[in-house]
């Protein structure tokens, strides 16, 4: 692939909505962290804050017939797919009206209506769930795509390898987006991870490109390309996104980590090159929003985080007597 | 009616049901040449994009078949050996056998996988399992075992449209056995046993390629004047626990035949519902017959020993009945 060119031009409804789609997903994300902290969530979360412009830079691209599958971290690729905040917050609360009624919670959001197959537990496991999606694609011949979001510790899955294989051999049109956010759980990445994960698609022949995941518009353009690709019947890429994890694995993790496995210093200077502040610069160096304009999207964004909190806290808890085994072998 | 082997019965079955409907897709390892005949002549008829050889990629194989029933298709997904089931089981059992319940039901996933299982034919621990007791335990997958052709047939034209994933398992030495198959379309549910010989002195469940062994047996038995109830649960996920017990009820003992090592083996679940549910009804302790809890050998002298055969299911009927163990010959 060609590097990006530098002459981008979005409408400025287009770079609004981008911003906007990015401050959503921060924002419910905090929301849903600090639900966690007062106890309010019953499972284990682990936030995207800090990697939105990858998940809103490829979505953003992808209409509801084309699919993607998510990670452990996967509030925001749901979101930036189309998903509804308040089925997100009831799910995650653990309520009868979330998406799932309450049968996944934080790892598992899912909406098949709106091609989002998922977040997942198991991590690599939307790598072979999206080539398989990308098969079914293309015997339907619509010129739909499938998108498997991984992290750097996902790439380190064997699936990987076979998934690059297969996707090449019949020309699937699946981009694989690996979000190299630094770390693998808690080991930084440089300590499990050889070499570039990018380079891992070299030998099998699929196209592969590096891109700055904290830069909307580089994320964008280069997924663009992955996307044409796939769309026009050539075949599988693959992508590295880098970008980084600032928050930790986990929400509870402090509760029973004993020791730092990286620096205050290195959270700092990432948090510095914060996707979407830089955004923000981005559009309003061009003059292609004014602070006003910013201002109402932060205003219709918290309405929306309430609202959903709201119709959270409000929804029942699904009642044993009447849920729990009725949907196996629906 | 007309003689069919199982194998053929099965590839007639997945040829009609790929010419029913377009939505039906077959890939695997060596598909397209079929090493057990099974999908043989499918990629002529059918076309290349609806059978397809795969690489020996068993862990993207089983998610590939998740993802492409979640997008809409009936997908045959062939593991050849179901030992190698094994190396694809992540997809199985973190995704197949769960995304339908997590998901409050939002998707079916309509998925066969397809494979062949048991011992007897010197093919060593590594390709000689009975797995299906694993998969009984995930909850959320089907567990189909048929021990005749109609059986394979009817079970297996279920198992492609139901939304749920089921696992299919040929037993390895059985493809070429023959038996009666119905004329045109023959479904059998998924979920109802099969009375396969009627008696009053005990039960005999049998599971897969054991229906075969148990059935000589009872032949034999009612000669020294024994009733063999038999039955041939079919699939053991779901279990049709109402036969089993209506007829433990009738008989008051029990025996189950299965090829699966003894721990947590099909046998032994069925066993222990039993002693739940009819323990009233018992006269005899439950007994097993199964494999012991080691890797089944090559060599034929002792992989012969360890599997369940005629003259092991006898014995066991006999003692059960307080009558000496005759010096059987195996079959």
């Amino acid at each position: 692939m060609s590097t990006a060119p530098s002459d981008v031009n979005f409408s400025d409804e287009q770079m609004l909505g981008f911003y906007r789609e990015m401050l959503r997903i921060r924002r419910v994300e905090e929301q849903i962290g600090k639900d966690a902290k007062a106890g309010n969530i019953p499972g284990a979360v682990h936030l995207y804050i800090g990697q939105e412009a990858v998940g809103v830079g490829v979505c953003s691209q992808l209409t509801d017939d084309d699919w993607i599958a998510s990670t452990h971290r996967g509030h925001g690729h749901y979101l930036a797919k189309g998903g509804d905040s308040k089925l997100l917050m009831a799910e995650i609360y653990g309520r009868e009206t979330g998406m799932c009624k309450g049968h996944g919670g934080s790892m598992h959001v899912a909406d098949f209506s709106k091609g989002i197959i998922g977040a997942n537990g198991i991590v690599g496991a939307g790598i072979s769930i999206t080539t398989g999606a990308a098969w079914a694609a293309q015997m339907d011949g619509t010129g739909a795509v499938a998108v498997a979001f991984f992290g750097d510790g996902a790439a380190n899955q064997g699936v990987l390898g076979e998934a690059l294989n297969v996707a090449v051999l019949w020309k699937l049109p699946v981009i694989f987006v690996c979000e190299n956010n630094g770390f693998s759980e808690f080991s930084p990445s440089s300590t499990v991870t050889a070499g570039k994960i990018v380079d891992r698609a070299k030998p099998y022949g699929a196209l592969h490109e590096a891109v700055d995941g904290n830069d909307l518009i580089a994320v964008h353009q280069c997924a663009a390309r992955a996307i044409r690709h796939a769309r026009t019947g050539n075949g599988p890429s693959l992508i590295e996104a880098r970008t980084y994890r600032q928050r930790g694995h986990v929400e509870a993790e402090a509760s029973f980590l004993r020791s730092k496995y990286r620096s205050d210093d290195e959270v700092a200077e990432w948090i510095a090159r914060d996707p979407i502040p830089a955004l923000a610069k981005r559009i309003m160096d061009a003059g292609q929003a004014s602070q006003a304009d910013l201002d109402q999207v932060e205003a219709d964004i918290a309405a929306e985080v309430a609202e959903a909190v709201k119709f959270a806290e409000g929804s029942p808890y699904p009642d044993p007597a009447t849920q729990g085994t009725n949907f196996m072998f629906a | 009616m007309a003689k069919k082997r199982m194998i053929q019965a099965i590839n007639e079955t997945l040829d009609r049901e790929m010419a029913r409907d377009p939505k039906v897709v077959v890939f695997g390892e060596d598909v397209e040449i079929s090493l057990f005949g099974d999908t043989r002549g499918l990629k002529d008829k059918h076309g290349a994009h609806r059978v397809r050889n795969m690489p020996i990629s068993e862990t993207v194989m089983s998610g590939m078949a998740v993802g492409a029933a979640a997008a809409g298709y009936k997908v045959v997904c062939h593991m050849m050996f179901g030992n190698f089931m094994y190396t694809g089981f992540d997809s199985i059992a973190n995704q197949a056998s769960k995304l339908r319940y997590m998901t409050a039901g939002q998707i079916a996933l309509p998925i066969v996988y397809m494979g062949v299982f048991g011992g007897g034919r010197s093919a060593a621990a590594q390709h000689s399992d009975a797995m299906h007791p694993m998969f009984m335990n995930l909850g959320g997958i089907k567990v189909a075992l048929p021990a005749t052709p109609a059986d394979a047939m009817g079970l297996l034209r279920s198992a492609i449209h139901d939304p749920n994933p089921v696992v299919f398992l040929q037993a390895a030495g059985r493809g070429g056995e023959q038996g009666e198959v119905p004329e045109g379309d023959h479904v059998v549910e998924l979920g109802k046993a099969s009375t396969v010989r009627e008696g009053d002195d005990v039960t005999v469940v049998a599971i897969g390629a054991m229906v075969r062994p148990a059935m000589r047996s009872a032949q034999n038995l009612a000669e020294e004047g024994i009733g063999v109830d038999l039955i041939d649960p079919r699939t053991v996920v779901p279990l049709d626990r109402e036969m089993i017990f209506g007829s433990v009820r009738k008989t008051g003992r029990l025996v189950v035949v299965d090829e699966a090592r003894d721990m947590c083996s099909a046998a032994s679940h069925i066993a222990a519902i039993c002693a739940d549910q009819c323990f009233d009804a018992l006269t005899a302790p439950i007994r097993r017959v199964t494999v012991p809890d080691v890797a089944l050998p090559y060599s034929p002298s002792l992989e012969k020993a360890l599997l369940p055969n005629e003259g092991s299911i006898s014995d066991t009927i006999r003692r059960l009945l307080g009558k000496a163990a005759a010096e059987t010959e195996e079959a």
